[in-house]
């Protein structure tokens, strides 16, 4: 079943799958991500995350300029990212 | 604004029937017992400007649906207009009446998603469930189009006693097909399948095991499909959410312009339902009597009014509450609380094998 602690392969590169698109919607307060008959809010992490993951960019990189963007731990920025992109990966909204 | 004390959110979701015709008989359709003719349909600018001020109102999502919406000649136009208006767009289909060319345009005019209905995974029974002889064929290959333009499929499976004992199939037919979320939806009692409940309604044993068959599916197909389940309420002990709570979070439109809190409506005597024709999505939303009739929670009567869960499930649904026991204000009866809710198993015992009344105009 789902296993949000996996890792991810570094040089893998996250990208949103056909159907699946990442919006900012001024009537409903932020960034949302839409698939098939879903629909889910995207807090500012996450939104800051998804809008990275392109299918150019490898996860090392995404981290990288997170951690440097935040000034934040990476290992800690790691985590979260991955923690995330697993989670949606399960879901189908994303590709790895 | 809003009556009852109720402010209201912004709708996430339009249902857009864009026509009540459809080639298909489903004895399940949750269309009205009364359909709409062509000659009273919005026309394809009235669509257009439907989706622009949904947009602004913040809806993300639209659903287009019917009928069957390739009965409308002008599709690819209102899903261009959808796509133009920034909303994601759901094409909701039998599968008969949209050509394989014009799905490639849909694909072009910017279609996100299709979701094809299959009746049964047998095809004799499908074709016999649907009322139309090769539907079931043209689903397949309307299917492997969907999939071979790379736009994401799902199946949906409306659930009853007549196939309800091949679900796991039904599963096993929308993986072959390439979908990538299949709906397990046990048939809802409104419209046309509250006129055939009684044909269509399995026994609490075969419930039991589609449950249980849905938990496996979910289990061994993890990573390949998404399977969601559409409870098949007269069997539970709480009521559903309906729509998200009436009035908080989508609305439909009718092919001749109502805008309804949900599908079914209609079906609820009294209510004041105003057209876009007349006024803008967004007036509507805000003032219309019918959106406004069951809105927060000062409608409620006991035992939803002091209940821990009337913010969850808002009472249950207002047309079942309707139906079952004649008062739209009343706990819905699926409920284990309510004091009608001996009335559903009563219903759910009633079942026969009389001829299914097909939807026809």
């Amino acid at each position: 079943m789902s296993n949000t602690t996996s890792s991810i392969a570094p040089d893998a590169r996250p990208r949103l799958p056909h159907g699946v698109r990442l919006v900012h919607s001024e009537a409903q307060g932020g960034w949302v991500l839409l698939a098939p008959e879903r629909i889910f809010k995207a807090d500012a992490i996450a939104s800051e995350i998804l809008k990275r993951c392109t299918g150019e960019t490898t996860l090392t990189a995404i981290v990288d300029d997170l951690a440097k963007a935040y000034a934040a731990p990476r290992e800690r920025v790691l985590t979260d990212v991955t923690a995330l992109l697993r989670g949606l990966a399960d879901k189908r909204l994303l590709e790895l | 604004m809003a009556g009852n004390g109720a402010a209201p959110h912004n709708p996430l979701g339009l249902l857009a029937e864009l026509t009540h015709r459809c080639p298909l008989g489903c004895p399940y359709c949750s269309n009205p017992l009364a359909l709409d003719p062509r000659r009273s349909e919005l026309d394809t600018q009235t669509w257009a400007r439907v989706f622009n001020e949904a947009a602004g109102l913040g809806v993300l999502q639209v659903h287009l649906s019917g009928g069957e919406p390739g009965a409308r000649r002008d599709l690819v136009a209102i899903t261009a207009a959808a796509h133009a208006a920034g909303l994601y767009t759901n094409l909701i289909t039998s599968a008969v009446g949209i050509t394989l060319a014009t799905l490639r345009q849909l694909a072009e005019a910017g279609l996100d998603h299709v979701q094809i209905s299959i009746q049964d995974s047998e095809p004799t029974s499908a074709d016999r469930i649907a009322g139309y002889e090769g539907a079931f064929a043209r689903k397949r290959a309307l299917a492997a189009e969907v999939v071979r333009l790379k736009i994401p499929l799902t199946i949906n499976a409306v659930m009853h006693r007549a196939n309800i004992g091949r679900l796991e199939d039904m599963v096993t037919l929308a993986l072959s097909l390439g979908a990538g979320r299949v709906e397990i939806a046990h048939a809802q009692y409104y419209g046309w399948a509250l006129k055939n409940r009684s044909a269509l309604m399995p026994s609490a044993e075969q419930v039991r095991r589609a449950a249980a068959a849905v938990e496996e599916l979910r289990a061994r197909h993890h990573n390949e499909i998404v399977i969601d389940a559409v409870v098949p309420d007269y069997y539970a002990r709480l009521p559903k959410p309906c729509v998200g709570g009436w009035g908080r979070r989508s609305l439909n439109v009718t092919p001749s312009g109502k805008v309804l809190p949900c599908h079914a409506a209609e079906s609820i005597p009294g209510l004041e339902f105003w057209s876009v024709r007349e006024h803008s999505l967004a007036d509507i939303w805000a003032n219309s009597p019918a959106f406004n009739a069951f809105r927060g929670t000062a409608w409620m009567q006991e035992p939803c009014r002091s209940c821990a869960r009337r913010d969850v499930d808002f009472g249950g649904c207002r047309c079942q509450a309707f139906a079952l026991t004649g008062d739209a204000r009343a706990t819905d009866p699926v409920c284990h609380l309510a004091p009608d809710h001996d009335k559903v198993a009563a219903f759910a015992s009633l079942q026969d094998d009389a001829p299914y009344v097909y939807r026809r105009m």
